[in-house]
């Protein structure tokens, strides 16, 4: 009797009140607490990012001086990376699916899920204490870069350690997730029998497992050189700064994978769903991850190549860079090879999807042109890296980000949301987005610098486009998510399987039940992809 | 319940996640060993003079004392997969107390430099070239988080020492006082190369 109540209750509805959420065991309770923390630092992320277009509407100060606007920006900085892209595909679609993509009830360490989330929010604590205490936030960028970091009086301090704990909330999800793929696949369900998905939860955790604690320990040495006056950084005390950029980018680089990666997996995961067809080229996909992440441990350098080091240096980086792009375009090619003769559904997370692959491509060869060393020389520290670096982040992994909510929204709250309103705020994001960005990357080839308050007036037409186009995109972001909101409390029951997917999440009941699987789930035949459409 | 469910017990994945986490800490010290390499790099002459600074037999007697500690760990180990609670427990006891040996050890050997002005902020420290500066911060840093690591390895053994009296952790679910085990190695593991680096390069 009690078994058939267990399964009868969704996960929201076996235990109620504050604690049962704080103090939960359960991956997709977690995952939704991350869901919530997350969502609010984008928005807070967002927020900055609108006050930053604002000041750069005109030359000249607008709305804030040189110094709130290396506040502003640096903020912005530490919040998106930090505590919205790093963590966010990984700890709230990564918590919520990998389990159940798995055929298992949770992740392999419960307990340490819970202090990832726990030291999340520590993390974050910090970096808002550095808003109302001393001298403001940090005016560094998010860089941290030594010596000016060193000798700053802002809050330096508290946002690096924000940064170190925030790190170690991450290396814990990433070390439960593979000993989660390693212990947990349903009997019978091999390494390549997994869902894409998995493949790249397990090779970001790799990166998030062996890149963060360089980062952390180069962090801690800017603290310990705040307070003790040791040249480890400081050229004129001794130290050198190139070597605090290199320990530094030796994270960080591989730390844009741990950003990107998840966010492949997510389209791997949409696209045959959507094309109703088996995914073209699973195993190359499946490598490519594992060798993105690989080759990325080697390209640091191209972040330095006007910072001094020698010529054999860079030529070696950026060839390793140009590599980069050869796992990245056989995904692209797949995706796309997928979709050829397939039966598409062009629903909302379709169309997300392929935003995706067009705005990646755009972030992906303009990536190229910064690798090229000659190129790089003259539009580095310019708007074009910039505009690259959001092509490839908001406009690759964000949309990746709003396009599995839109995805798994009908599977982790059961209700349906109005499709019509999804695809109008997509299109509006779409245009937004892509008029905040494209001017950047011209003002950076005419020779716009980043990080600057003011600018020249001749580059005043471009910078009002790029204004106008942030309004736009928050125009369709709050149409995006009050449309999710709607649907959360209004919207149609769901049901098991609304996209009439076979991948294993779309086997149980929606909301799941506590322990996953209201019954034995059934892996497919010939594979997670293997759809009678051939 | 599911036969791969997440809240069975499962001795390999806690192992396998604490072989991941001892890579972490592997590249934590990691980063450090390379600003050391750069440091010496540029400033090999100040770092020899320096390194005659420390003394080597107080060195030499920590790097015996938690070599032996290692062993006293492992011996703890097989004792428990033998069933032998009580000898695991006195092992795990004489590890915690070559774990404070060391600290002490390690406490008068501070003391000694401290003693000396040789800590940043004093007088005589402030007069030194900024290599041997270096040197001597690198040393209180680096061997100062190892014996933060020390301690953190301490309390996990005296975790274990009750679990185990609580009858928690037996001959049957050995994990816990495994992975302490482990964790003790690399403590120790590192030891072995701050030793040289500090005390015995010249």
């Amino acid at each position: 009797m009690s078994e058939t109540i267990a399964t009868d209750l969704n996960f929201f509805q076996v235990k109620k009140g504050i604690r049962s959420w704080l103090f939960t065991l359960d991956h997709k309770r977690i995952a939704l607490m991350y869901f919530y923390a997350i969502l609010a630092f984008f928005l807070i992320g967002a927020t900055l990012g609108v006050l930053m277009r604002l000041e750069l509407i005109a030359p000249g100060e607008t709305i804030m001086k040189a110094k709130t606007y290396n506040q502003v920006f640096t903020l912005h900085g530490v919040i998106m990376i930090f505590l919205f892209i790093i963590p966010s595909i990984p700890a709230i679609f990564g918590n919520f699916f990998l389990p159940i993509m798995l055929g298992t009830d949770d992740v392999a360490l419960p307990k340490l899920n819970l202090l990832s989330w726990w030291l999340y929010i520590v993390g974050a604590v910090f970096a808002l204490l550095t808003l109302v205490i001393g001298d403001g936030p940090a005016d560094t960028g998010w860089t941290f870069y030594a010596p000016y970091s060193v000798q700053t009086g802002t809050n330096v301090t508290l946002s690096v350690l924000a940064a170190f704990i925030l790190g170690f909330s991450s290396i814990l999800t990433g070390l439960n997730f593979i000993v989660t793929i390693h212990r947990l696949r349903a009997p019978g369900m091999g390494w390549f029998q997994m869902p894409l998905f998995a493949w790249s939860l397990y090779a970001t955790s790799w990166i998030q497992l062996l890149a963060t604690p360089i980062v952390g320990i180069t962090l801690l040495m800017i603290v310990a050189e705040r307070f003790f006056g040791i040249g480890l950084f400081d050229p004129s005390i001794g130290g050198d700064p190139i070597l605090y950029q290199h320990l530094f980018w030796i994270y960080s680089h591989p730390a844009v994978y741990i950003m990107a990666l998840p966010a492949m997996g997510i389209i791997s995961d949409i696209i045959p769903t959507f094309a109703k067809r088996t995914i073209f080229g699973y195993k190359a996909i499946a490598y490519s991850s594992m060798a993105i992440a690989f080759v990325g441990y080697f390209v640091w350098g191209h972040h330095m190549f006007t910072s001094g080091m020698s010529g054999p240096a860079r030529i070696i980086f950026s060839v390793l860079t140009f590599l980069v792009a050869i796992p990245t375009a056989i995904k692209v090619f797949n995706w796309v090879a997928t979709l050829y003769k397939g039966s598409i559904d062009l629903q909302p997370p379709l169309l997300y999807a392929l935003a995706f692959i067009f705005q990646f491509m755009v972030g992906g060869l303009t990536g190229l042109v910064l690798a090229a060393l000659a190129a790089d020389i003259h539009v580095h520290d310019t708007y074009f890296v910039v505009g690259h670096f959001h092509y490839v982040m908001f406009g690759g992994t964000g949309f990746a980000l709003f396009g599995g909510l839109h995805y798994w929204f009908p599977k982790i709250w059961g209700k349906m949301y109005n499709i019509r309103m999804a695809n109008i705020a997509f299109t509006i994001l779409i245009i937004g987005f892509n008029m905040l960005y494209f001017p950047m990357l011209i003002l950076g080839l005419l020779g716009m610098p980043r990080r600057y308050y003011d600018y020249l007036p001749q580059f005043t037409d471009l910078n009002v486009v790029s204004t106008v186009g942030s309004w736009i995109l928050i125009i369709g972001l709050i149409m995006m998510l009050t449309n999710l909101i709607v649907a959360y409390f209004n919207g149609k029951p769901a049901g098991r399987n609304p996209w009439n997917s076979i991948s294993l999440e779309w086997q149980t009941k929606s909301p799941p039940p506590l322990e996953n699987f209201d019954k034995q789930p059934k892996l497919n035949e010939g594979g997670p992809y293997h759809y009678q459409n051939k | 319940m599911l036969p791969n469910s997440g809240h069975n017990f499962d001795p390999e994945a806690s192992k396998l996640g604490m072989w991941l986490f001892l890579f972490t800490e592997i590249l934590l010290f990691g980063g450090l060993f390379l600003v050391y390499f750069v440091y010496r790099k540029l400033n090999t002459e100040a770092f020899l003079q320096a390194s005659y600074e420390l003394n080597i037999t107080l060195g030499t007697v920590n790097t015996v004392v938690l070599i032996t500690s290692s062993l006293t760990v492992a011996m703890s180990i097989t004792a428990l997969q033998l069933g032998k609670e009580k000898l695991s427990i006195n092992l795990l006891w004489i590890t915690l107390l070559f774990a404070i040996t060391f600290l002490i050890n390690k406490y008068f050997e501070w003391s000694f430099k401290i003693e000396h002005g040789i800590f940043p902020g004093m007088e005589h420290y402030n007069g030194l070239p900024n290599g041997e500066k270096l040197f001597f911060f690198l040393y209180y840093f680096m061997t100062g988080l190892h014996a933060v690591h020390i301690i953190v390895g301490a309390i996990f053994i005296g975790v274990v020492i009750k679990k185990i009296q609580d009858g928690k952790v037996h001959q049957g679910r050995i994990s816990l006082l495994e992975n302490s085990g482990l964790y003790w190695h690399l403590v120790d593991l590192i030891w072995i190369y701050l030793f040289p680096l500090f005390y015995l390069i010249n």
